[in-house]
């Protein structure tokens, strides 16, 4: 259950950071991504899946969530 | 020498593996890699961060090193000791030339040395009242200290003292902040961890004391500057930029820097860092809590001073644009004689650089500015994020090699043959004995700064002050001297 960092790059994409494991990619699919719900399954750049509950309302970035391996 | 193939510099890391037993080889050989600008994640081609291997030469430092030495020493109104045995504190002492304002044991304490020297006893009994007691002596012997941090060696996390509630006990009575840091050296693969360990403490112990406080009055122009340590001189070279673009730097992190200026810091309205690698943390975590958005900034040569300053002036508006652009042209007549002066000296000597987490890549642009080339790069302590950044500096089928050992170091430099090298103190003679030309790059060489148009200035004649010294054609003794040896040729000009 890793605490990842999520924060808008420059280029408007969203990147991936766990700190403890020195991790940092961008975000290239979210399940649920709409004006009001944000998550569910998170697949990353380098092919590796999360997984959070849905959340709602959408949250603000950046932020720091706890995410599951998925 | 030419510019090498991407198979011969291939070959040269396969040559340098050899002589390592399996094991070892499979393990370095994840460390050493050939640039290729196509690549976009480090990752794939390096592995950094990573436990050094036994037995071989690293150039490591610990997490103490990271903290008490890099983040947390520099900020001067505050007294940091060195908690556990005397050697830590007092070997490091002063060495990394942080310049600071103010008079040193009244109210800076930048140079000395505080430490609760730890001895048999301590460690059976436990060092907390020794700790509270120092605190109480600091206290009537400074007391114009502004708080006092408490930077844990090994022996406080193996023997499990608790100095966080010491450290709440003393905050308690001398109303000052006071800070436990659990840097203990044994934590982490390198002094990157410190580097982290320390931020979190800022996070936790001194970012939010002053958020409800209002009496500092912001302006639209606050902007802070984080990762200089101000190493001979370095932020402040950088700092006059800024304010000449109109903005106001209202913390330096944390070379020069105070403890006031920490707390004032969420006030700003942009964070710049210099240094990636040991700041980044922190300035994530004000951009989540505090909003405030940062940027990774280059002070090192004129073409990224330039780029860094328009970056910097687009987060504001027009007034602050067309000031960046009035401060490059008002350098641009000084800095077009130093290249003009040393260009012509310098033209396409090659560069061989090994150093901590930041310089690898930022120094590159200056060394290009003189005409030369930097052929082979690496960090002591760097993270994947660095070597993401570095790929794209760093030209074709150069070499890049993590936590380089000191066999591998000496190998590549005998094959690749530059024509200066810039590392640190413990490859410095090394290398001169060996005839090679070197410039410290952590410390300047006691020389500095090197930052912002009036550093490099100094840079520049430091790097012809090294390479086109005299003595490198001295290097053997005159009776076996045939006529001009190639040694002799290639070593110096």
């Amino acid at each position: 259950m890793p605490n990842v960092m999520i924060r808008v790059k420059d280029g408007g994409a969203l990147l991936f950071y766990i700190a403890k494991k020195d991790q940092e990619d961008e975000i290239a699919h979210v399940e649920t991504d709409t004006e009001d719900t944000w998550g569910g399954e998170v697949e990353l750049t380098d092919g590796s899946k999360y997984y959070i509950d849905p959340i709602t309302p959408r949250p603000s970035f950046p932020t720091t969530l706890r995410f599951k391996r998925a | 020498m030419s510019a090498m193939t991407r198979e011969e510099t291939e070959a040269l890391i396969q040559e340098v593996l050899e002589v390592y037993p399996e094991k070892a080889k499979k393990d370095r050989a994840k460390h050493l890699t050939v640039n290729d600008q196509e690549v976009e994640q480090s990752k794939k081609c390096i592995t950094s961060n990573r436990k050094s291997l036994p037995g071989v030469m690293t150039i490591r430092g610990c997490a103490y090193a990271g903290s008490k030495g890099v983040v947390w020493g520099p900020i001067k109104d505050m007294i940091h000791i060195s908690h556990g045995p005397v050697g830590c504190g007092q070997y490091s002492r002063a060495g990394r030339r942080n310049y600071y304002v103010g008079t040193t044991g009244v109210n800076t304490f930048g140079t000395m040395n505080f430490t609760s020297d730890f001895q048999e006893k301590d460690i059976v009994f436990g060092g907390d009242k020794k700790l509270s007691k120092i605190m109480e002596e600091i206290e009537a012997l400074f007391p114009l200290n502004k708080g006092i941090t408490v930077q844990s060696e090994c022996p406080i996390g193996l023997i499990g003292d608790d100095i966080e509630a010491v450290a709440k006990k003393t905050t308690a009575e001398i109303e000052k902040p006071v800070v436990p840091v659990r840097c203990e050296g044994f934590r982490g693969v390198s002094q990157s961890l410190g580097h982290h360990i320390a931020n979190d403490a800022v996070r936790d112990w001194v970012l939010g004391n002053r958020d409800g406080d209002t009496s500092f009055e912001s302006s639209p122009y606050d902007v802070t500057i984080i990762g200089d340590y101000n190493i001979g001189g370095d932020a402040w070279a950088s700092r006059t930029l800024m304010e000449e673009m109109g903005l106001r730097v209202i913390a330096q992190w944390s070379g020069d820097g105070t403890l006031a200026e920490m707390e004032n810091t969420p006030k700003a309205k942009l964070n710049l860092i210099h240094c990636y690698r040991s700041m980044n943390y922190i300035s994530r975590h004000m951009e989540e809590k505090y909003g405030i958005p940062w940027m990774e900034y280059n002070f090192f040569g004129p073409t990224k001073i330039a780029e860094s300053l328009r970056k910097i002036a687009a987060f504001f508006d027009e007034t602050i644009q067309a000031n960046a652009e009035k401060v490059i042209e008002k350098y641009q007549a000084e800095y077009e004689a130093v290249i003009a002066k040393y260009r012509p000296r310098l033209e396409g000597k090659r560069v061989m650089l090994y150093v901590g987490g930041l310089r690898p890549r930022h120094v590159i642009g200056a060394y290009e500015d003189l005409g030369m080339e930097v052929v082979g790069t690496g960090y002591e302590f760097a993270h994947n994020d660095d070597y993401d950044r570095t790929i794209k500096e760093m030209g074709n089928a150069t070499l890049i090699y993590d936590d380089v050992t000191g066999y591998e170091f000496e190998e590549f430099v005998k094959k690749v043959k530059p024509d200066l090298i810039g590392s640190g103190i413990k490859e410095k003679y090394i290398f001169q004995k060996m005839g090679i030309p070197f410039r410290q790059m952590h410390s300047w060489d006691y020389s500095g700064p090197y930052h912002g148009y009036d550093g490099f200035a100094i840079f520049a004649r430091d790097m012809d002050m090294t390479l086109n010294n005299p003595c490198w054609n001295k290097i053997q003794a005159p009776w076996l001297k045939t006529e001009e040896t190639p040694e002799a040729a290639a070593a110096g000009a």
